[in-house]
This record gives C-alpha cells, sequence and structure tokens, in this order.
C-alpha cells in the first residue's frame, strides 16, 4: 500500500509538471496584458512597466524562472491585487470555497442516496418516478437560475437566511449550500438508482434473500455497498470541482472565494493566477482520485490496489 | 469493473460542464478608461446636485453609509493604481494639492491657497497648509516630490505616472526615455511647506490635475520602511484624507472607511463610517438594497427598465462618449472607409435617439459631439457644447445622397462592412441595431458584426484589423484636450489612418501658443473638433453614458466626478433614515 501511493505521488509530479509547462505556454497566447491600463500607454511607457515585471523577457527565460519558483514553492505576485502573493491569496480565498462545497457536497450526496433507494426499491411507481423528477430538475435548471430563486425567496421574500454577502457567519453558507447541492444531489440519485436495480436482479440477491435475509439487510447490506463503487468513482472529480468553488454561486452571494478567479485570472490575464489555480486545482483533482482509488479497497475488499508489478 | 471507462467519461464531461457553464458567465472589469460598451453596474449611485450644508438637528444621530462596489481593490499605492475602484477610494482616503469641491471646481486641498503661476506659465509654486498624515505627523513639500518621482521612475513601474506626467511635468518623457534622471523631474521642495513645479509647457489645465490620485503625496520615511508591503492592506498605508480605510486585507471583498479625524477639514466630514462589499452580481445588490442592508445600488440592463420610474431613481450622466472608429487602412489597403461620403452617410444612417432611448434605456444620451456634455465649462461657466452644438445629426436623406456619391466615387454598388463590437449583451443589441439601421437606410450595404471580448478587441485595435468599430473614452483630466487629442495623426489611440495637417495644427496650437489664451484654445479646440465630425467624419459618435441608481432618500451629499475617482464622501450625511 505505502509502496503504491509512493509511485503514484511520484506520477503526480510528472503530471504537475506537465500540467504546469503546458499551461505556461498556453497562457501566454492569450491575447491581451495583465497591465490593465496597457491601451492607454505609449509602447515606449508599456516598455517600462513591463520590464518592471519582467514580462519582456523572452519566454523560455520567463519559464525557466517561474519552474525555479515554483520549485521552491513560490508561487509569484498577483498581477490584478498589487503585491498579494498568490499563495496567500488561494488561502485566503479558499475557506468559504472549500466550507460551501463540503456543505453543498455532503447534503446533495445524502439526499441524492436517499432518493436513489427509494426509486430502486420502489421501482416505476410513483416514488420512482418524483425522485427522477427531482434529479432531473436538479441536473437542468442552471444552477444560478436556483441560486436567485433562493436568494429572492428565503432572504428578500422570507427573511430566514442572509440575502447575500459573507458576514453572519454559518447563516450566510446556508443558501449558497443548498444551491450547490442540486448537483451532487442529481448525480448521486441516479447513479445509486441505476446501480441498485442492477445488483438487486442479481443472483446473489436472490440468493441471500433465499436465506431468508429481511428486505432492509439486503438493500442495505449487499445492495447499497455494491452500488456504491461507481458513485465514489464519479463523485471524486466532482467533489474537486465543488470545494474549490463556484464562479456562479460566489458571485451570487457575493462570497469571498477562490471559484471566481478560476475564470477572472483569464479574461484579465493576471498570469501568475492562472498557473496559481491551475496547479492548485490539478493537486486536488489528483489527490481526490488518489482517495477515491484507495476508497474502492474500503468499500469492495476484493479491489486490490497493488496493481501491475508488485 | 466494466463500466470504469463510461463513469470516467462522465465524470469528466461534468466536470467540464462545470467550467463551460462558468465561463460563459464572466466578463472582465473594464480598465478604468478605455471603455467598454458594456454598461457601467456602478454599485454606487450618483447625487450630482449639491445640497444645502444640513442644519445640525436634520442629521440623524447615526452617521453610517452602506455600500456596494462593483469590484475588489487592486491597490491603494497611488502610484500603482490604475482602476476605477483604486481611484475611487484613494480619493476618499488621501488628498492632493487640490481637491474637486462639490460642483467639481479644484479648489485648494493640501495646498493652503491657489499656487502663484510665473507669467510664462511654466512654474507654479504653491504653499501647503498645516496638515498631518493619520499618524500625526505633517505632510511636507517633500512629499509630494518624493511621490511624483517615485512614479515617474521606471523601477516603480507605474502605469499612470509616466501617462499623467508625459508633455506635462518638465523632464517626464525625457526620463521614460532614458535621457534624464528621476531627480530632473521639475518638482522640487523650497523648504517644509513650498512646492514648486516645473512644466513641460504651459497646460492650462494643470491645476485639476493636481486632484488626480497619481499627483497624492507619500511620506516617504513610511513607504520606504514598508517595502513591498506599501499600501497591500489598510495597515500598511499613510492616509491624509478625509477618511482612513481599515479592515481591508489586500484581496478581500469587504472594507470600511472610518473618520479621519487627523484630517484638516473633519469639521466638514460628517459621516464616521462607510461600509463597502464587493457585490458583481446586479440582482444581488438590488436585493441587498430592498432590504435595506445597502443604501445604493447600481442599475443596469433589464434593472434599469424595471426600475425607470421608481421614486429613488438617480440618474447621472458620465463624461464618456461612444462612437464609430472607422478604419482607413486595413492589411496595408485602403478600406471603402478611406471615403468620405461613405464614412458621412454611416455617420447619419442610424437613429441616435431610439438607441439611446429604446436600446440602451439606462439614461444614456444621444450623442452628435466627441467632447461630452457637463464636463467643461469657461470661466463664466458656459458648457463646451453651446461653443459647437450639434455636429453629424442623424438624417436619412443626407445619409442617402452621400452613400450613393461615394458608392459612384469607388465604382461599386455594394459593400460590405464589418462592426467590432464587445461581447457582453448590450453591445451585442447594439450591434443588431446598427446593423439592422445601417442596412435599411444605405441600399448595398451588408453588415457582418464580429463580436469578441475586450482583449482581443484591444489586440485587432492595435493591429488596425477591423473597419468600423465601437469605441468608447472617458477622460483622464478636466478640459475638452484629453477628447481631441486622440485623434492627432500618429497617436497611439488613432488606430485608423486618420490624418488631417489642419487638424493637426489646430491641436498643436491649443496645446503650443495658445496655451494661454483661454478663449482662442477654445475656439481651436472647438474648430478641431468641427473639421473631426462633420468635415471628415473621421468618427461618428453615438451615445454619451447615462448611469441609473437607487438611492435611499436618506442618503444626502454625495458628490460625483467626471474624472479620477468617481465619488467624494466628505460631504456625504445620513438625515432622516431614524
Amino acid at each position: 500500500m505505502a509502496k503504491y501511493i509512493a509511485r503514484r505521488v511520484f506520477y503526480m509530479f510528472i503530471t504537475l509538471f506537465l500540467i504546469a509547462t503546458a499551461t505556461f505556454f498556453l497562457m501566454k497566447t492569450l491575447p491581451g496584458s495583465p497591465i490593465a491600463s496597457a491601451s492607454k500607454l505609449t509602447p515606449d511607457q508599456l516598455a517600462v512597466v513591463e520590464a518592471k515585471y519582467g514580462l519582456n523577457e523572452p519566454l523560455p527565460v520567463q519559464y525557466g524562472k517561474y519552474m525555479l519558483n515554483l520549485a521552491q514553492g513560490d508561487l509569484g505576485n498577483s498581477f490584478q491585487f498589487k503585491g498579494a502573493s498568490v499563495t496567500d491569496l488561494i488561502i485566503n480565498r479558499l475557506g468559504p470555497s472549500f466550507l460551501l462545497g463540503a456543505q453543498g457536497m455532503i447534503l446533495g450526496v445524502l439526499i441524492g442516496i436517499v432518493l436513489g433507494m427509494i426509486a430502486a426499491l420502489r421501482q416505476n411507481t410513483i416514488w420512482d418516478y418524483g425522485s427522477t423528477l427531482i434529479a432531473i430538475i436538479g441536473i437542468s435548471i442552471p444552477s444560478f437560475v436556483f441560486a436567485t430563486t433562493l436568494q429572492y425567496w428565503f432572504g428578500v421574500q422570507l427573511g430566514w437566511f442572509p440575502v447575500a454577502l459573507w458576514k453572519d457567519g454559518w447563516m450566510s453558507s446556508v443558501l449558497p449550500s443548498i444551491a450547490l447541492a442540486m448537483g451532487p444531489l442529481a448525480i448521486a440519485s441516479r447513479f445509486i438508482r441505476t446501480e441498485m436495480i442492477e445488483v438487486l436482479s442479481s443472483d446473489y440477491i436472490t440468493l441471500a434473500r433465499s436465506k431468508g435475509a429481511s428486505g432492509f439487510e439486503v438493500a442495505f447490506k449487499h445492495a447499497f455497498r455494491n452500488a456504491l463503487i461507481p458513485l465514489v468513482t464519479v463523485l471524486g472529480p466532482v467533489a474537486a470541482g465543488l470545494l474549490t468553488g463556484s464562479l456562479v454561486i460566489e458571485q451570487i452571494f457575493a462570497i469571498p472565494g477562490i471559484g471566481e478567479q478560476f475564470v477572472k485570472a483569464i479574461m484579465i490575464n493576471d498570469y501568475s493566477i492562472i498557473m496559481g489555480t491551475t496547479l492548485f486545482f490539478s493537486v486536488f483533482l489528483i489527490f481526490i482520485i488518489l482517495v477515491v482509488d484507495v476508497l474502492y479497497g474500503v468499500i469492495d475488499p476484493r479491489i486490490r490496489l497493488s496493481g501491475g508489478n508488485s | 469493473m466494466k463500466k470504469s471507462k463510461l463513469v470516467w467519461l462522465l465524470s469528466l464531461m461534468l466536470v467540464l460542464s462545470v467550467f463551460l457553464a462558468a465561463c460563459g458567465k464572466d466578463e472582465p472589469a473594464a480598465p478604468a478608461k478605455e471603455t467598454d460598451t458594456e454598461e457601467t453596474t456602478d454599485g454606487e449611485g450618483t447625487e450630482t446636485e449639491t445640497e444645502e450644508e444640513p442644519a445640525e438637528g436634520a442629521l440623524d444621530a447615526e452617521q453610517i453609509l452602506n455600500l456596494n462596489h462593483v469590484a475588489e481593490i487592486p491597490s491603494l499605492d497611488s502610484s500603482i493604481v490604475e482602476d476605477q475602484v483604486g481611484f475611487d477610494m484613494l480619493g476618499n482616503v488621501n488628498e492632493g494639492l487640490m481637491r474637486l469641491d462639490q460642483e467639481n471646481v479644484p479648489v485648494p486641498a493640501m495646498a493652503a491657497e491657489e499656487p502663484t503661476i510665473s507669467e510664462d506659465g511654466l512654474t507654479y509654486t504653491f504653499k501647503l497648509r498645516d496638515a498631518k498624515w493619520s499618524d500625526g505627523s505633517p505632510v511636507t513639500a517633500n512629499d509630494f516630490e518624493y511621490a511624483w518621482k517615485r512614479a515617474i521612475d521606471p523601477a516603480t513601474g507605474s502605469p499612470y505616472g509616466p501617462y499623467m506626467m508625459a508633455g506635462v511635468i518638465k523632464n517626464a518623457t525625457a526620463i521614460g526615455e532614458k535621457k534624464a534622471e528621476v531627480a530632473d523631474l521639475g518638482v522640487k521642495a523650497l523648504d517644509e511647506k513650498t512646492l514648486e513645479v516645473t512644466l513641460e509647457r504651459p497646460v492650462p489645465y494643470f491645476i485639476s490635475l493636481m486632484s488626480f490620485g497619481t499627483f497624492f503625496p507619500l511620506k516617504e520615511e513610511f513607504v520606504k520602511a514598508q517595502g513591498d508591503k506599501y499600501a497591500t492592506n489598510s495597515e500598511t498605508v499613510l492616509y491624509n484624507g478625509p477618511f482612513i480605510m481599515t479592515d481591508w486585507d489586500g484581496t478581500g471583498l469587504t472594507w470600511k472607511l472610518k473618520k479621519n479625524e487627523q484630517y484638516w477639514d473633519a469639521e466638514t466630514v460628517k459621516l464616521t463610517q462607510i461600509n463597502f462589499d464587493v457585490v458583481k452580481e446586479v440582482a444581488t445588490a438590488v436585493n441587498l438594497y430592498t432590504t435595506g442592508e445597502k443604501d445604493r445600488t447600481g442599475l443596469s440592463g433589464e434593472y434599469a427598465m424595471q426600475y425607470a420610474n421608481d421614486e429613488n431613481l438617480l440618474k447621472e450622466l458620465e463624461p464618456t462618449i461612444f462612437y464609430f472608429k472607422y478604419n482607413q487602412e486595413r492589411n496595408g489597403e485602403k478600406t471603402a472607409l478611406a471615403n468620405k461620403n461613405i464614412r458621412e452617410a454611416l455617420a447619419k444612417a442610424f437613429n441616435k435617439d431610439d438607441l439611446a432611448s429604446v436600446v440602451l434605456a439606462n439614461g444614456s444620451l444621444p450623442a452628435n459631439y466627441l467632447v461630452p456634455k457637463e464636463f467643461t465649462f469657461t470661466a463664466e461657466g458656459a458648457d463646451f457644447r453651446e461653443v459647437n452644438g450639434d455636429l453629424a445629426t442623424y438624417n436619412v436623406e443626407e445619409a442617402k445622397a452621400a452613400w450613393d456619391k461615394g458608392l459612384s466615387e469607388l465604382g461599386v454598388t455594394e459593400l460590405t462592412l464589418e462592426i467590432l463590437g464587445g461581447d457582453s449583451d448590450l453591445s451585442k443589441k447594439m450591434d443588431e441595431y446598427f446593423k439592422s439601421q445601417l442596412e435599411t437606410n444605405l441600399e448595398g450595404l451588408t453588415i457582418t458584426l464580429k463580436e469578441v471580448p475586450f482583449n482581443v478587441r484591444l489586440e485587432l485595435d492595435e493591429a488596425q484589423d477591423y473597419d468600423i468599430q465601437v469605441s468608447g473614452w472617458g477622460p483622464d483630466y478636466q478640459d475638452p484636450m484629453t477628447f481631441v487629442d486622440l485623434f492627432v495623426t500618429g497617436s497611439s489611440h488613432n488606430l485608423m489612418s486618420y490624418s488631417n495637417p489642419e487638424f493637426d495644427k489646430l491641436i498643436e496650437s491649443a496645446k503650443g501658443e495658445l496655451a494661454l489664451d483661454a478663449e482662442g484654445r477654445w475656439n481651436a479646440m472647438a474648430q478641431a473638433e468641427k473639421i473631426l465630425l462633420a468635415d471628415d467624419y473621421a468618427i461618428a459618435p453615438i451615445y454619451q453614458r447615462g448611469t441609473m441608481a437607487l438611492v435611499q432618500p436618506y442618503v444626502k451629499g454625495i458628490v460625483s466626478h467626471p474624472f479620477g475617482g468617481d465619488y467624494s464622501y466628505k460631504w456625504a450625511y445620513i438625515s432622516g433614515k431614524e
């Protein structure tokens, strides 16, 4: 196991190196400049400002310098927030995003599993259709519509929760978390339903039933556990996406999260933030995939992680 | 695990869809001045009328204002700031030699009185008042000398330093070209309280520049002690303005302004605190306003229409102009737009009134001019617009006549032209309108639309790779020159191969020999505007941007400014909230 994880971590560094290199050169082909007032300056004036940030150097030199700093764990300074280090920015803004993502994820998955199980155990009844409907709504209504609706009814009209802003502690996180939960809810309920129906019709379930196991025991101990494996596989990357923030939700609820920077940095050519957020997301995703692989073994002991040559 | 591939594909698609969904929403924050056609969604409303000094009894006991802003503060370093929010905040927490008052007239601020100006208009001597920094130390002439030299020093990497000083302050241009030392900049502290400024040439609007953030003082000792950390959060800045900033961590979405007790005119400042939050979504800002958490909100798009008749609606005209830029030379070849009659026809063939009132519907005005309304005034108070009146107005008959003439001069019967515009909803709506108007009124014309993100548009502009572009400009100082100067031959903004020696000469004379002759200079610029718009049809003005905001009736005395920081809260107060 330790050997397996060590090897995975080694591959992770190679992957990260490739991602960093590709992102670096791709982003340099973006039109525009990180200097916001570039269009007003004469070419000479612009050259002076660019020299200050090392943007006048040949691309390979810039790349070399960046990678050297990166190797020492230095992600550089942001262009949009003058003098602010990218590492600090990511750390400061990750908290709210992570909290919302985690709450949304847990809420969505739990409700989704319940709905999926109800649907599978009551296949082709009104329960099944109801839960399917909820799942379809969850996946097809854009999150900004859902978020705006929640904000309007529960914030403005009923006044149960803050309309927006990150000021009222946990209460501020409720509406955005619910809005985020819709995605994982839909995914979880669909996967659980499909898998459970398949498992429930397999031979060993019939055997379990014939041995006199109760319906409850069959559903939870046998069918549900087996249905979890594909769900865990899908939810890994979904979790990575959710925990690193959502542009739409963060904008609507005016939350100081990191999600917005994934898009904004690209639009305004904030090179160091583009690199920072991309690498951060990559590390996170690779890590989650590793966790998912380890979880397979926990859920189903028949799956071994040793792989190929050990 | 047969399904694993499918499952992976599915999960990949889900992750991707998260990003794709996100991509559709965002728009870049437009740089401070080169303006995109986007609606301004200022989290701020405006109040232009100047209030009478309130009777003390009219003031509420609690003087706290709650506001939104549309973006974060990138920096509070006056040498580095280059954006709208930064300049806006800077103008409230710091102060230059002059400050724009409630009528937008520059009045002495850190200066004790109007400066003495030498006969040749080249040397300004400012006497400083006894003012203090927020740490209690005095504001000295050296603070100005240091700040200005820091802003022009290439090592600082200031964008606005060279931009504002080149051609104005002596040797600023030469320092940029490495032909002079930073120490040679025409600014000198004669003693503790006297500052002498030497100009490159007489600049009639120089006094108004002194209210611009780049020219604010910096305490050398403090800035050097902070080093790279200077002005990266609210603790690492010294303040000398009406307010000090607190609770700003440098990248956050929230901060506060508190009354600066050390401010020389603290008596005038009524507000004790302003709470700012960054709210980027208009719908959210409106909801926060509705529930009373915020006292003011900017409106745009459908919200502008929805609240058009609200009793708390405030409309304001910005000095920002949008116009068609006609490219006369593309890929080294003359375009059809090199023909003056074609340009004239296009300028007159679309109904600007309908555009402003129906398509934009956000308080914008149809523009038949380049220098905006309610922006610059003579000493007697006459608007520059009264001198020149309307130029290039909508007139289908004249447009058709010019069009036919132009086509026959070119020897063609049909033309296809491309309009390059922004990719915001509003830009797209506007482009559709142009296409339908122009194609209907000008027979044989086909318009193709190219709608791209702001950065791409700048790149196409730079490469002069477009036919017609919808372009915008807001002023950097309070003088018609900030607009007419854009179109002289070889200007870095004249990326359309327009050149008229007569126009150039008028601008040159307004900058040179007429600099000290207010009326002659004014007339030269008016004449130049006329040549540009009504003789050459080099550009075609479209509209002057307006903004709409909802403001709670108890918020009084917020003053809006035409350049530099957008708003002053120095005179604002709360009355009647309780």
